[in-house]
């Protein structure tokens, strides 16, 4: 494996899907890896999930192709493919028990009774609900159906587990757990995750790569520290978290050179306006975020920064106030 | 909401008087099959079960009570079929004309039934079909498929469509899905369809009117042909009140699966 890379689990060839006049995929190129977990991240109507649901066959491409292992599984039926789905309303069958949720997969592909309850237990206990089995779903919390829809796919024991916004509705405390307990799922079975989300935190803290979209293409893949620290197009940039965009003749006043540059808040410095360094400006607005707070600066002659500080530091700034605001030469990004 | 005492009486008063002329004259019928007497003169002459031990040798009613009993369970078993299958085709697939047939699969529960009558009596009459229990049953069957349709069709358009992906992303097959997941999921509804196609028919009269021929009685007509008929007139309550034993459990019955847990 070493000399050829790392084995492709997913292969997407030229992939395309229109509904009608809409396309809602457009020509998406991508390999994902084995073992990896891979984000596709984009705002809604990007074509993320368009392009999870091919991946599954839910959906069948109107051009391009999917390989699973090598295998091109374009018209081949969701129900022979080697993957399975976490459901962004997990999709748990509602007349029957957890435990009977966590067995269909195996009972339907005809495992033996005794073999399939001992697996469909040994999932429950993986995800700590061993306890729950004869309850119905709609005895569970949010939370714990989540994790019923996890087991459900993994006992399975898929090659890739695709994963479509598992934790949209659940409240942030919880899904900040989640986050940690997928990612340690995922290392630990050694599996594929290929995860949908327009949450780019939970992108970013949790992906080997990333696959930024929009409008029905990808416009960046790569690892989250590449997404967020050198975007390739104003797209990212702005998507990716909160950032300054400079062109024409303000990046020419504020960088120096003509072109598109981002500059990320947190390398912006506010200083007081007797400093001998960086632009005056004046202090528009002030959005407290906990950890940190941003403050909106109005530089002369014309242009916006937002700069982000931590809200412990003593120079607290007010409205109106004259300040200085400085970076490392460096810290502006060229976007090309 | 908060409404004024006064209102809040007006409308308890009002609820109890709708409810009032709704049910009294059920608890009458069954009141006055017990009267000892032949006429149904309020208040009742006197306490007697006679009627009630001595229906069942009334010839024409045991046969009307058979017939109604035939026809309903023959015309709900075509019903539950044709409306199951016809609201899996209109619920999973596009075709061309589906609204059309969607249309015209519901229509025979809003055309007169005196429309529907005299329309296949012509039918039947031109094509040489005898008028028996099996143009009665095709009768029926028009309007009861209907209400099974619409139960199934109801139920279908609540289960999650995912919920079948989900199915078939596991490694289930067509047929397994429908076994394991969505059969179960609308059995209720169909059950509950069926009881009412059931109720439908078995008190129809203006269809089974034209339908009929000489040689069959519902036991609607039954009830309809001896209310001017002082001698059988004491057993038209005691039938009347066993149809209502009868129904009144089914409609609670039906009511309860149309309603049913699936929805969380």
């Amino acid at each position: 494996m070493s000399e050829h890379g790392p084995t492709i689990a997913v292969a997407l060839r030229d992939l395309g899907k229109r509904f009608g006049d809409v396309v809602a995929v457009d020509s998406v190129t991508l390999d994902i890896y084995e073992g990896e977990f891979l984000t596709l991240l984009g705002p809604s109507g990007s074509g993320k999930t368009t392009v999870l649901r091919m991946i599954a066959g839910f959906e069948r491409p109107s051009s391009g192709s999917v390989e699973l292992n090598g295998e091109d599984v374009t018209n081949i039926p969701a129900s022979r493919r080697n993957v399975n789905t976490v459901f962004q309303d997990y999709a748990l069958f509602p007349h029957m028990s957890v435990l009977d949720n966590v067995e269909y997969g195996l009972k339907v592909k005809k495992v033996p009774a005794d073999e399939r309850k001992r697996r469909a237990m040994e999932a429950l206990e993986s995800v700590r609900l061993g306890a729950l089995g004869g309850r119905l779903p709609s005895q569970l919390s949010g939370g714990q159906r989540q994790r019923v829809a996890l087991a459900r796919a993994l006992v399975n024991r898929p090659k890739v587990l695709l994963l479509d916004e598992p934790l949209g509705a659940l409240d942030l405390k919880l899904r900040e757990e989640m986050q940690l307990e997928l990612k340690s799922i995922q290392k630990e079975l050694g599996l594929t995750f290929i995860y949908v989300t327009h949450d780019q935190g939970e992108a970013l803290s949790m992906s080997d790569r990333i696959a930024v979209f929009n409008a029905g293409r990808i416009e960046q893949v790569g690892s989250p520290r590449e997404i967020y620290e050198h975007p390739t197009s104003t797209f990212v940039a702005g998507f990716v978290g909160v950032t300054n965009l400079f062109s024409g003749d303000l990046a020419a006043r504020l960088v120096g050179r003509p072109g598109t540059f981002t500059l990320r808040p947190e390398h912006v410095e506010v200083l007081a306006s007797s400093d001998t360094r960086g632009h005056d400006a004046t202090v528009s607005g002030v959005q407290y975020l906990g950890p940190v707070s941003h403050v909106f600066c109005e530089v002369d002659g014309g242009g916006k920064v937002i700069a982000s500080s931590a809200s412990t530091s003593s120079t607290a700034v007010s409205i109106g106030q004259r300040v200085k605001i400085a970076w490392p030469a460096d810290a502006a990004v060229e976007i090309t | 909401m908060q409404l004024s005492k006064g209102s809040r009486v007006a409308l308890r008063a009002t609820t109890y008087l709708t409810l009032g002329v709704l049910y009294t004259p059920l608890v009458l019928v069954f009141v006055l099959s017990f009267n000892s007497e032949r006429s149904l003169a309020w208040p009742p002459a006197g306490f007697s079960t006679r009627w009630w031990s001595t229906f069942l040798d009334v010839e024409s009613a045991r046969e009307a009570l058979l017939s109604s009993a035939r026809i309903a369970l023959i015309a709900m078993t075509i019903a539950v079929v044709l409306g199951t299958l016809l609201s899996f085709a209109l619920h999973s697939f596009t075709f061309f004309g589906k609204n059309v047939v969607s249309f015209l699969a519901v229509l025979p529960i809003a055309l007169p039934g005196i429309v529907t009558g005299v329309a296949l009596r012509n039918t039947f009459v031109r094509f040489g079909v005898d008028l028996g229990l099996l143009s009665v049953v095709v009768g029926h069957a028009t309007f009861c498929i209907v209400v099974a349709h619409n139960n199934v069709i109801a139920r279908l358009r609540r289960i999650a469509p995912n919920l079948r992906e989900a199915s078939a992303d596991l490694g289930a097959s067509e047929w397994q899905t429908l076994r394991y997941v969505t059969w179960p999921l609308i059995r209720s509804a169909v059950i509950a369809g069926g009881i009412l196609a059931f109720a439908l028919s078995f008190d129809e009269v203006v269809v089974t009117t034209f339908t009929a021929g000489a040689g069959i009685q519902t036991l609607p007509q039954w009830i309809l042909n001896n209310f001017s008929r002082p001698n059988v007139l004491p057993y038209v309550t005691v039938v009347a009140t066993i149809v209502l034993v009868i129904s009144l459990p089914l409609a609670w019955l039906a009511q309860r699966l149309s309603d049913s847990h699936l929805d969380d």
